[in-house]
């Protein structure tokens, strides 16, 4: 299957995004609402920090024994009348997604938002097979309509603008009055609202994902403030679930926890408006319901990170709070990560599923600030794993050719002390002697990345070291 | 080779094994999924009864639920119907079978329409009652059931919850519990399995899709409001 | 002679090649509370440009070559969070498979600190006796506010001199955008970012701009200029020691052309 990602062009994605207005505009509005929420959270809670330290051990204990826990889980899965398929790779689960479609004889899915369907391109697959996805969260319905993909895990559609969505709308909508007053969003929800709600009575098979399953009881949850979701598997005949294998706990105690920090990182909400627990298929005497109940586990790469530096990054619980206090994600929005995963859980993830060739900008395009693993709620140490990616560029020659000679040649000299002293003394004094009038300079030879946006501050002149050694010492204190 | 035989057989490589976690290891996992302990419980609801009433009320009117309590089951009928009144609703409802909700006087309120079982598309009005509501986050938890069709709680636009006081507890893992304890109750006719959905509702249902404007009432109801029972 | 601690000042490579005043205010600062501070030779950079990019191998070289010159020492201190932080907290990591460096490395991090934080708590100080005139806004360098959770020290000390006035920089703690050689390998972004950044700086009304690490002050100060803002960029530690009358960062040196 081929991937459709523009990671490697994530350089001139991240131009193009800058320059973006809409983008830009649209960004600055979510911005603190997200920051200012999750803070708000944490500090209606005391426990909230605790409760981060036993979700990351849960995860820990649960990745230790991952088979143990999803044996267990699909024994549960079976005993209540669901099926557990096992795919591999994202081609093997559209296959399976198509087999149980075509099984009912499926002409509509509907789908509740899923970053696994996103990862296995299914809406492509679908509809290369004639079958017609219908996206019901709002956010994924404005950029299934757009032809955009989502730019943010939790939030697919931040990266628009009203009068975007608008504009959207008026364009699709044909049916409805175009003099219509369209502007604020009560009304674009409400006009997406009654669109939507047609489409919940149409389609045999509902799709969605899932933030968690549970190896006590078989049961698979999803985290939702719409409610999409829950109507997506309700009234079609077929529940399908898409679920990537790191998703298991084994209790629901342990999902509680989980739960805890999930939307309070998220979003700053103690609890979603819908969180919903399936298990299996209608009971019999059940009035409505799914007739059939379907789990896909994915793997897609999943166990090959296990084992090595970057286990750590399957605790991801998908909340989105590194994205949203991340400076870098915060500059160019989702899109130019060019991929489903965006920010800093997608510069560790991407490389690990797509290979670093393809994703290795993405752990580079970052000052390892460190606001993202202060934030993330299962303490994924993110900057630790996008520098072991950089190790892995370096060791197999992957980072550019330019850089790794300047980095040898700095690293030489930083070795030899008196060397390094007196090289960098001579180029000190004659920066300091060219920026002597003005005290900084305009254009240095070889530093074009710092001067095209700033000026460079002349040094002051000898160095520290040489000044030091000559027995210059500061100005002793009065009476001393 | 199945897929699951290669997904397994990936797996217990990296993490540097033969096969299977050996049989000692196996019994440990087997006792902690059985044993279920919880995990820190938020303080917030160390209250007697009567103090997670007022925190459920609490906690759901921060979500904008509208709760409003009365003394007896008698007088739910018609604070239903004032609330219905009050905010333009039609007094068509389709209610839950669920034969608790009997105790309230439903026939002696004429101006309700009521119809019990599934709803429809057309359908603007709910009513169910909720086993259980948590009063950590003002959460109510709603199970499937013959009693309890979980499309009450999603497609009509309102939806009105009956909440006898008694049902409020704590947290999350007082609702595991009764799950639990619905899944080992051979007698139930359930199939000794945990109800097929249990909907945690917390306010209404909300998009922050557009402009992060948050928006209530996206695809379920716009807005769930509980009438407190008191008596029970 | 003095009784107090034996202190070698690790410079840092941008201290040492663009401001040694900082230096010189740092070791002020800690002769004045008593210590005897001394600077190692054979010192040139912690190893974090290595370190940051992949390159293991040159950065354990430096390590080593750091953690011999810095030996014997009661505490080594950096002007700098992310010098201090490398030591501190990476080190260790380095050297985790090789049991004779880990224990070199584990014990070099216990003594090692940066500038304010270990004025303040390991020393004790509670006031300086500089003064200075005006408003002055601080911006927090990432990694000493995550790594090693300097915040009220440097505001600490700086509330206490008289006739300076403390601003709050709004978003103070969201990163400026040096980022090492992030800056220079994705100037675009980086240029968002410290443009946002001078923009939050500028709406304080602030004169002076200080923090605590070179890197970040180079960065907004060429920013500033770049812009014709008129905000002056100091190292706290100048301001700290007194010497908050001296040409700042990006001026032109007196007597100089």
């Amino acid at each position: 299957m081929n991937v459709h990602s523009t990671s490697r062009n994530f350089k001139n994605n991240a131009k193009e995004q800058l320059a973006n207005a809409d983008l830009q505009a649209a960004l600055n509005k979510a911005r603190g609402h997200f920051v200012d929420g999750r803070s708000t959270a944490r500090d209606n809670l005391p426990e909230f920090d605790a409760l981060r330290d036993q979700a990351r051990d849960i995860k820990n204990h649960t990745l230790e024994h991952l088979d143990f826990y999803l044996e267990a889980y699909e024994e549960k899965v079976q005993a209540s009348g669901g099926h557990v398929h096992w795919a591999r790779t994202a081609a093997d689960a559209q296959q399976i997604v198509l087999d149980i479609c075509r099984s009912v004889d499926a002409k509509t899915v509907n789908k509740g938002k899923s970053m696994i369907g996103e990862e296995i391109e299914i809406n492509e697959a679908l509809e290369a097979a004639g079958i017609r996805p219908v996206e019901t969260d709002l956010g994924e319905y404005i950029i299934q309509l757009r032809g955009e993909r989502p730019s943010h895990i939790i939030a697919p559609a931040v990266h628009l603008t009203k009068n975007q969505v608008e504009q959207s709308f008026r364009e699709n909508h044909t049916e409805l009055d175009p003099d219509r007053v369209l502007e604020e969003p009560p009304t674009l929800l409400d006009e997406a609202r009654t669109i939507l709600r047609k489409k919940y009575f149409e389609a045999e098979v509902g799709i969605t994902g899932a933030n968690l399953l549970i190896a006590e009881t078989g049961s698979s949850i999803i985290v939702t403030n719409e409610g999409n979701g829950d109507l997506s598997q309700l009234i079609p005949k077929v529940h399908i679930v898409l679920a990537s294998l790191e998703k298991i706990v084994p209790t629901l105690e342990d999902a509680a926890t989980i739960l805890r920090v999930l939307a309070r990182s998220a979003t700053g909400q103690e609890f979603s408006s819908y969180t919903t627990l399936s298990t299996g298929p209608r009971r019999a005497g059940d009035p409505d319901g799914p007739e059939q109940y379907h789990v896909i586990l994915l793997d897609n790469g999943r166990t090959d990170m296990l084992g090595t530096e970057f286990e750590e990054m399957l605790r991801c619980i998908r909340c989105g709070a590194c994205m949203n206090h991340c400076p870098v994600y915060q500059s160019v929005g989702g899109h130019a990560y060019g991929w489903v995963y965006p920010g800093p859980m997608g510069s560790v993830l991407s490389p690990g599923l797509l290979g670093v060739d393809e994703a290795g900008h993405l752990p580079n395009a970052s000052s390892f600030c460190g606001r993202c693993e202060e934030v993330c709620p299962m303490h994924i140490p993110l900057p630790k794993m996008m520098r072991h990616w950089r190790e892995r560029e370096f060791e197999s020659h992957l980072s550019p050719g330019s850089a790794r000679v300047g980095l040898g040649l700095w690293a030489f000299m930083a070795r030899r002390p008196r060397f390094y002293q007196l090289a960098t003394g001579i180029q000190m004094r004659m920066l300091a002697w060219m920026g002597r009038r003005r005290g900084r300079l305009s254009s240095v030879p070889l530093a074009r990345g710092w001067t095209k946006y700033r000026e460079l501050p002349a040094p002051q002149g000898r160095t520290f070291q040489s000044r030091w050694k000559s027995g210059e010492r500061p100005p002793m204190r009065n009476g001393a | 080779m199945s897929g699951k035989d290669q997904i397994l057989g990936s797996l217990r490589r990296s993490k540097g094994r033969d096969g299977p976690v050996d049989a000692e290891t196996a019994a440990a996992l087997r006792a902690r999924i059985d044993g279920h302990a919880r995990n820190i419980v938020p303080a917030r609801t160390d209250l007697d009864a009567g103090g997670l009433v007022d925190l459920f009320e609490t906690m759901a009117t921060k979500v904008h639920a509208t709760v409003a309590r009365v003394s007896d089951m008698a007088d739910v009928p018609g604070a239903v119907s004032d609330y219905l009144r009050g905010e333009n609703l039609p007094s068509e409802v389709v209610m839950a079978p669920d034969p608790s909700l009997d105790a309230a006087p439903w026939s002696d309120n004429k101006l309700l329409d009521i119809r019990r079982g599934v709803p429809g598309e057309p359908d603007q009005v709910s009513i169910t009652s909720a086993p259980h509501a948590v009063a950590e986050t003002g959460t109510l938890a709603m199970f499937s059931g013959p009693d309890h069709p979980s499309t009450l709680n999603f497609i009509p636009e309102t939806h009105v919850v009956v909440l006898p006081a008694s049902r409020v507890v704590k947290s999350y893992e007082d609702v595991w519990d009764a799950v639990r304890a619905q899944a080992a109750d051979g007698a139930s006719g359930r199939g000794g399995l945990p109800p097929r959905t249990v909907n945690f509702v917390t306010g209404p249902s909300r998009s922050g899709d557009i402009e992060q404007n948050q928006l209530l009432g996206a695809h379920g109801p716009r807005r769930p409001p509980i009438p407190i029972a008191e008596a029970h | 002679m003095s009784d107090g601690p034996r202190v070698a000042l690790f410079v840092t490579c941008l201290v040492d090649l663009f401001r040694p005043s900082v230096g010189f205010a740092a070791v002020k600062l800690m002769q004045d509370a008593g210590c005897t501070v001394e600077v190692p030779e054979a010192q040139t950079c912690c190893g974090q440009p290595a370190f940051n990019s992949g390159d293991r191998k040159d950065t354990i070289t430096i390590a080593k070559q750091v953690i011999e010159a810095f030996a014997g020492y009661d505490h080594v201190v950096a002007p700098s969070g992310s010098c201090a932080g490398m030591i501190s907290k990476h080190y260790p990591e380095l050297f985790a498979d090789d049991p004779e460096w880990s224990a070199r490395a584990d014990e070099l991090a216990g003594r090692t600190h940066e500038l304010v934080s270990f004025l303040t708590d390991v020393l004790g100080v509670t006031s300086v006796e500089a003064a200075f005139e005006g408003t002055v806004t601080y911006h927090d360098s990432c990694s000493g506010l995550r790594e090693l959770g300097i915040h009220a020290q440097p505001r600490g000390l700086l509330d206490g001199i008289e006739g300076l006035h403390l601003r709050e920089l709004k978003d103070a703690n969201v990163c400026c955008g040096f980022g090492g050689t992030f800056c220079v390998k994705y100037p675009d972004i980086s240029n968002n970012m410290v443009s946002n950044k001078m923009e939050r700086i500028v709406a304080t009304g602030a004169e002076t701009l200080l923090a605590g690490d070179m890197g970040c002050l180079m960065n907004m100060a060429g920013k500033l200029q770049r812009d014709g803002a008129n905000v002056r960029v100091r190292h706290v530690a100048e301001v700290l020691a007194g010497m908050g009358d001296e040409p700042a960062i990006g001026e032109p040196q007196d007597g100089q052309g």
